[in-house]
């Protein structure tokens, strides 16, 4: 090979670059971020249920959210039926009623993401 | 004919998803050893190219210039365009790497009325600026689904990138110039007719396929959502060397992932490795110092010659003989 030496250091250099994330990572464990589910409103629940299905709120909860506060600003009421008929106030307060806790709910998710919310600098937060 | 074809391809690899998950549930497949396979491919398939690059010899001294070479101490020489050491070809090197300098000099040449005239044509740069500088951006961002804790600077470029703050979740610019981007690259290969004439189905191919991915990212952020504590699960399992497959990913994320695994399986046996390649342009990383040190072509084997003095020991009576002059009595 000609130049071989600068060849392999640059290639080495490239390959160790790419590879970082599988040996900074191998053999370290990956605990789930585990929303709590664990507050007195849901172990009252007899059937564990948020406003829409498991799937669809891990998805899109921020659409919801999002959707509820376009239309209580635009003043088309703040009642959110939803896929089950179910009736909900459209306020963070349905939130906070059952998932007391922002830092042991929101915040294990968002924080594993790195998700940079919006939602704070204005809404506040419980206080738990 | 030579788009369609690439098109189908980039078709049946979506539909290839949607069957072989969809259809057929073969998570395991499309989410664990697909991309597996598809990073083995890469980085041998790398390694295999640069080395092959690596034992081809250089036969001459090619650096590509356009100044004045380093001579006579009162002629000021153009240390990057006309690099004369290690430090000109390093700076030259950089400056294509990063900001692609040869293709923003590239000039239109056209008749205007009856002068020749050459104008600044900076498109094809600009597009290939805003489509590499956007896709590393991209590609720096989705680091947070690699690290269990997002470091700090994939963090503030995804702050960013996100800048604007447009909808939930917000808007990321390099999604929109990376789409932008990729578009015109397609749009100037089919309209534009010299360079139409010389476009392969190879070269429509990685525009597609680059689109598609793309297009698979935005819709899975803005439209069809997916769970991405989940996604974030399935990658980290990957890249600790503890795979697993997650439940309830939308069919969206592994069309995204099969599409850049043959990106990435496509990479090295592509014009895509010019990544690579640009770095063993002999135009480009030598320096132009061919009247100071000697280029030994490796080709050369040691010639058997003949030279004159023998000559002259073979012939010297009879070139006495004939009248000759010769040097030595």
């Amino acid at each position: 090979m000609y130049n071989g030496g600068k060849i392999i250091a640059g290639l080495t250099i490239f390959l160790g670059l790419i590879t970082f994330p599988i040996y900074y990572s191998v053999g370290k464990a990956n605990p789930h971020p585990n929303p709590s589910l664990d507050t007195p409103v849901i172990n009252q629940m007899k059937v564990k249920h948020c406003v829409e299905s498991r799937e669809f709120m891990r998805a899109n909860h921020m659409r919801l959210l999002r959707g509820w506060m376009k239309t209580v600003l635009a003043g088309k009421g703040c009642v959110y039926v939803s896929s089950t008929g179910e009736k909900y106030n459209m306020s963070w307060d349905t939130c906070w009623n059952c998932h007391s806790s922002k830092k042991q709910f929101c915040d294990r998710c968002h924080n594993y993401m790195a998700v940079d919310l919006p939602c704070w600098k204005c809404h506040s937060e419980p206080n738990t | 004919m030579k788009a369609l074809l690439p098109f189908l391809a980039v078709v049946f690899l979506v539909l290839l998803v949607i069957a072989g998950v969809k259809a057929a549930g073969l998570y395991f497949v499309f989410g664990v050893l697909v991309p597996y396979a598809a990073a083995a491919v890469f980085l041998l398939g790398f390694v295999y190219r640069v080395v092959k690059w690596g034992k081809t010899p250089v036969p001459f001294h090619i650096p590509t210039t356009c100044g004045q070479q380093k001579s006579l101490p009162w002629i000021k020489p153009n240390g990057i365009e006309n690099p004369s050491g290690t430090g000109g070809v390093v700076i030259r090197m950089l400056l294509e790497v990063f900001l692609f300098r040869s293709l923003f000099k590239n000039r239109k040449t056209k008749m205007k009325g009856e002068y020749l005239t050459y104008a600044w044509a900076p498109w094809l740069w600009l597009s290939g600026m805003a489509f590499h500088w956007s896709f590393l951006f991209i590609v720096i961002r989705h680091l947070r689904f690699f690290f269990q804790s997002v470091p700090v600077p994939v963090q503030a470029i995804e702050h960013l990138d996100s800048i604007l703050n447009w909808g939930v979740p917000a808007l990321y610019i390099t999604d929109v110039i990376f789409l932008a981007a990729v578009t015109y690259l397609f749009l100037r290969r089919v309209t534009l007719s010299q360079v139409k004439a010389i476009t392969l189905p190879a070269d429509f191919f990685p525009l597609f396929l680059l689109f598609g991915i793309g297009a698979s990212g935005v819709l899975m952020r803005y439209y069809t959502r997916v769970d991405v504590v989940g996604v974030k699960e399935l990658v980290m399992g990957l890249v600790s060397l503890h795979p697993a497959v997650v439940s309830g990913i939308g069919t969206i994320f592994y069309i995204h992932l099969f599409l850049i695994s043959t990106l990435f399986a496509y990479f090295p046996w592509s014009k895509l490795v010019h990544a690579g390649g640009v770095f063993l342009s002999p135009t480009r990383n030598l320096s132009n110092n061919s009247r100071v040190v000697r280029h030994v072509n490796p080709w050369s084997y040691p010639v058997k010659v003949h030279t004159y003095e023998e000559y002259e020991d073979d012939f010297r009576e009879k070139m006495k003989m004939a009248g000759v002059p010769v040097e030595r009595e």
